[in-house]
């Protein structure tokens, strides 16, 4: 089942991967990311890669 | 489906997001990616701040993997300048002679930093590429002082960056205060104390007329006469869409390419624009919007991409427009249009004082429509979609409010 991976050292709080899913990631007062849940099913791929791609600083990375 | 080929034409942040796009959406068609500057798509944030400040190598920025690049089965075409566009052949004419044939064609040329009305002599600098950045960054690790000339994203951070390496800074810009453009006059005020408070030296609402001398050297005169000593200059003055090879198409081109709500250049079919030089109708200011900012370059090649594909079910959008700047320790967030200063500041005065604050944009009774968040990262969501949706100001300001109490 592929999983999403996320630096917490990288991430800045733009909060960009909220609003594209905000079932898997959340952010904390902090400002830094939160996986709701790490693994989804394959046919979630597409939408969950595109959310990571809005990462500003690459810190999200989906994983087979 | 037929395979139909599209030509990408700028091969940065809009460029390969729409590459990626079109293969995700199911494009099995050839795909050529053109690129006017010599390197792999890489991203430009942090030319401003980790590579100027060297915590980040300038060969360490691309935006896809080796093995990403070869998975998307794309013909890359780096270190060519687009020329010419014909719409009737289907073609793009390269600096080289060579033409790329398309069936679909997307324009991401992006922007270039606006020339300096002044010259730029040796040790003067724009900031807009990775060799752009290399150079800035050979005079600044040298130490002394340096003179920014605007006060916009881009001269902010770099001026910030350039204060915690060590060098003596001024910032200088006709404006009253930093980012006007950006945040509005009253935030900018704020941003303005932030910098003085790091020991940036600030010139707000001075013209400058002359810009001579050289490396180690340099002479910034203002209109008012005082003259500002400097090793290096920074011109940060904005930056001007790269459309001018589409003149002569037929398309639309003003200040960018003239497109609808789907990314579709008006009068044509199958030419799409994305990125900073993409204007397209805006539903919900109902204008053609032309914006300059990472988080949109990426939306608008998602939906190309899906339109391309998918041509008889395509997608609009209409952004909330979302920027962000990192200056000293403190991420600015904008969201939508910071309009006339504010309907509400959330944040008691300590906060303010401290540099962390929400500002919130809009009529007080009406819908928000606009956000600064500095140093406030979870206020900038319920924001952004907050102003996707109309809701209003006012229930945002009370939601955030209990929020920060709740903290405490």
């Amino acid at each position: 089942m592929p999983v999403v991976r996320a630096d917490l050292n990288t991430c800045q709080g733009y909060a960009n991967c909220v609003l594209a899913a905000d079932d898997i990631f959340d952010i904390d007062d902090s400002g830094t990311v939160v996986l709701l849940r790490s693994e989804f099913p394959d046919t979630e791929r597409p939408r969950i890669e595109a959310a990571a791609r809005t990462c500003p600083v690459a810190a999200l990375v989906v994983e087979q | 489906m037929t395979r139909r080929r599209v030509a990408v034409i700028g091969a940065a942040l809009g460029g390969l997001r729409t590459v990626q796009a079109l293969r995700a959406a199911g494009h099995d068609g050839e795909i050529v990616l053109v690129g006017a500057e010599p390197d792999l798509p890489y991203d430009r944030p942090p030319l401003s701040k980790a590579v100027l400040s060297g915590e980040r190598p300038a060969d360490d920025l691309g935006l896809a993997t080796a093995e990403e690049l070869a998975s998307l089965d794309t013909t890359l075409l780096l270190g060519r300048h687009a020329e010419r566009l014909d719409v009737a052949a289907g073609d793009v004419v390269l600096d080289s002679g060579d033409r790329v044939p398309f069936d679909d064609l997307v324009v991401a040329t992006g922007t270039r930093a606006r020339p300096s009305p002044w010259g730029l002599p040796p040790g003067a600098h724009l900031l807009r590429t990775r060799a752009d950045a290399v150079a800035l960054r050979s005079d600044l690790v040298r130490g002394g002082r340096l003179v920014v000339v605007g006060a916009g994203v881009v001269g902010c951070e770099v001026a910030a960056t350039a204060r915690t390496l060590g060098l003596e800074v001024t910032l200088v810009d006709p404006l009253e205060a930093p980012m006007v453009r950006v945040v509005g006059p009253g935030a900018g005020a704020m941003l303005a104390e932030m910098h003085r408070s790091h020991g940036v030296r600030t010139r707000f609402g001075a013209r400058v007329e002359q810009l001579e001398g050289t490396r180690g050297a340099l002479r910034v005169r203002l209109a008012d006469g005082e003259v500002l000593d400097a090793d290096t200059v920074v011109v940060g003055i904005g930056a001007e869409p790269n459309d001018g090879w589409l003149a002569g198409s037929g398309l639309e081109v003003r200040d960018g390419l003239v497109c609808d709500e789907f990314g579709r250049a008006s009068g044509v079919t199958g030419v799409y624009a994305v990125g900073d030089v993409a204007r397209w109708w805006h539903p919900r200011h109902q204008a053609h919007v032309r914006l300059e900012h990472w988080t949109n370059a990426g939306e608008q090649a998602a939906v190309v991409g899906h339109n391309i594909v998918h041509p008889d079910e395509p997608r609009s959008l209409a952004p909330v427009e979302y920027v962000w700047s990192d200056q000293f320790d403190r991420t600015v967030q904008v969201a939508g249009r910071p309009e006339g200063w504010p309907a509400e500041v959330v944040g008691d005065d300590e906060a303010v004082a401290t540099g962390r604050f929400t500002a919130l944009f809009g009529p007080p009774d009406g819908p928000l429509t606009g956000m600064v968040a500095v140093g406030s990262p979870r206020s900038t969501i319920a924001g952004r979609r907050a102003i996707a949706t109309g809701t209003p100001l006012r229930e945002v300001a009370d939601a955030i409010r209990v929020r920060t109490v709740a903290n405490r």
